[in-house]
């Protein structure tokens, strides 16, 4: 049995590992093994490799239908290169490859929207964004109760907002 | 300043205690970013890691954490330099691989580690000893939230924090312990274990050699999901995991105590006698003998001897640490030789096991 990373040498390290109900297969040559860091600590490097070369296969699996080879316009990634290393090229290629990757996502992950930590600054605008919704809908309100020096006062606090928002874009 | 100089001694650093630390040897939190207009370290080009790496060591080096702290390019650190990192578990070997363009920035109470363009432009993490995986997280968390001021990373509001290989994306966070569990190994119920864990999702594997062989029945327990799931979450998760793991631990040891103490004793005091009159021994036997020991310690069957004793002949008879001690390049023989040498000599203070009451 030949290495699934190189190709080239015999595979020597087999490794099984079960992530959630499925079970992944890899076999490795001592020298991809080794570079892969399979007995690795600090790394995690088996996992990324198992789920990374399983990722890949869907990839080319889903994309292949259509014959063409997507590629990425920032950095000019193509989905032989994410076979090869079980990797993307930049945060760009989520984009460029996001058809074929959310099967993938589907099985790697609990689910495929992010639930966890925001950045500050996208906080600020998202917090921002919501203030205005609220606004707007109060003014439309206080326009149909006829109560314009309210509504004059919120079109002041609304445009004071998006002065905010047009910044925080910048 | 050189590594090994700015590096606590591997006794300090392995006096530092934490809760269930018989059981927990380190807890772990890793987290993975990268910068939005720079491709990942593996597409970018030399000059553009060069580049990045400089302005992200920049921005680490200026946190108010890592005052103190020891930075350098990969480039410059030499090969011993780099494996004694990977020994002391602070890089990984694929870090240790990388040269000009990547660097790694370690805080002064070394509880902070920072590689710079590994797979990912930073994977930052924070160790802790014994279980302590919430502390680990807290402190990560304020790093990351220090750095996002003054970095632009990848995010998305879809999928997170972007990262290099899609099984990181989301959070990119990383949550391990490395476990010491040498009576669920002996009670054979290991296997169970691990397919228990596994079934939640986790990841559970020998931390020292390769597939079911587990070297000094050491084993790393770590999340696998970081899509869908807060960090929080996450780090409550595997923490309620790591109890229950201790909890069978716990049970095997003392049941073995009760059921098979002359197997127990078997274990523990053929592997004093070796590691304290061997003349020869490869560093496998040194890992598995110095885990029965460790369990003999904490059996109270050698008193007067701090389990702190064994993980640092563990750490010190690791091939780097080893070879560090002495000037010439040693063969593999060579060192199997010495290294038997060095424990004769530091077990000589340490009497036999005695039979617990
Ligand atoms: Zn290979
Ligand atoms: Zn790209």
């Amino acid at each position: 049995m030949l290495c699934s990373q190189c190709n080239q040498n015999e595979a020597t390290v087999h490794l099984t590992e079960v992530v959630g109900d499925k079970m992944k297969k890899v076999d490795l040559c001592e020298t991809c093994a080794k570079a892969k860091g399979v007995s690795d600590p600090a790394g995690f490097a088996l996992a990324d490799l198992l789920l990374g070369l399983g990722a890949s296969q869907q990839v080319e699996q889903s994309t292949a239908a259509d014959g063409g080879q997507i590629s990425c316009p920032s950095c000019g990634f193509t989905q032989t290169d994410f076979k090869k290393t079980g990797r993307l090229g930049c945060s760009e290629c989520y984009q460029a490859f996001a058809e074929g990757l959310e099967g993938v996502l589907k099985t790697m992950h609990k689910g495929t929207r992010h639930v966890g930590k925001t950045p500050k600054a996208l906080r600020q605008v998202r917090d921002v964004s919501d203030q205005l919704k609220t606004l707007q809908k109060k003014l439309e309100k206080s326009i149909t109760a006829e109560d314009f020096e309210q509504a004059a006062v919120l079109r002041d606090e609304i445009k004071k907002l998006q002065k905010r928002l047009s910044e925080m874009a910048l | 300043m050189k590594i090994h100089e700015f590096l606590s001694t591997p006794l300090a650093s392995c006096e530092r205690t934490g809760p269930h630390d018989g059981v927990v040897l380190s807890s772990r939190v890793r987290l993975a970013r990268n910068l939005r207009a720079v491709p990942f370290p593996g597409r970018a080009k030399k000059i553009e890691r060069v580049k990045s790496c400089e302005l992200l060591r920049k921005g680490v080096e200026e946190l108010p954490e890592m005052e103190g702290a020891f930075a350098d390019s990969m480039e410059h650190l030499g090969a011993m330099d780099k494996q004694i990192l990977v020994e002391r578990h602070l890089i990984s070997r694929e870090h240790a691989a990388k040269s000009a363009g990547s660097g790694v920035v370690l805080s002064r109470d070394e509880t902070l580690c920072v590689m710079i363009n590994e797979e990912d432009h930073l994977r930052m993490q924070s160790l802790q000893p014994g279980l302590q995986l919430k502390k680990a997280w807290q402190s990560i968390d304020e790093v990351d939230s220090r750095l996002e001021t003054k970095l632009d990373f990848a995010f998305s509001s879809e999928l997170g924090y972007l990262t290099a290989c899609p099984t990181n994306l989301g959070t990119g966070i990383r949550v391990s312990a490395m476990l010491h569990l040498p009576g669920l190994v002996l009670a054979e119920q290991i296997n169970q274990i691990i397919q228990a864990v596994t079934k939640l999702g986790h990841a559970v594997r020998g931390l020292y050699g390769e597939g079911t062989e587990a070297l000094g029945h050491v084993f790393q327990v770590s999340n696998q999901m970081t899509l869908g799931e807060s960090e929080p979450d996450i780090v409550e998760r595997i923490d309620k995991v790591l109890l229950q793991i201790i909890e069978h631990e716990m049970n095997a040891r003392a049941n073995m105590l009760q059921t098979k103490p002359k197997v127990l004793f078997n274990h523990i005091g053929r592997a004093y006698g070796i590691l304290a009159h061997s003349h020869c021994i490869t560093s496998k036997e040194t890992m598995n003998l110095l885990s029965l020991m460790r369990l003999g310690v904490g059996q109270r069957m050698f008193p007067g001897v701090e389990k702190a004793l064994l993980d640092e002949l563990f750490i010190i008879t690791q091939p780097a640490h080893l070879q560090k001690q002495f000037t010439e390049k040693l063969e593999a023989d060579e060192r199997d030789i010495l290294r038997a040498d060095m424990l004769r000599d530091r077990l000589k203070k340490v009497a036999g096991p005695v039979i617990p009451t």
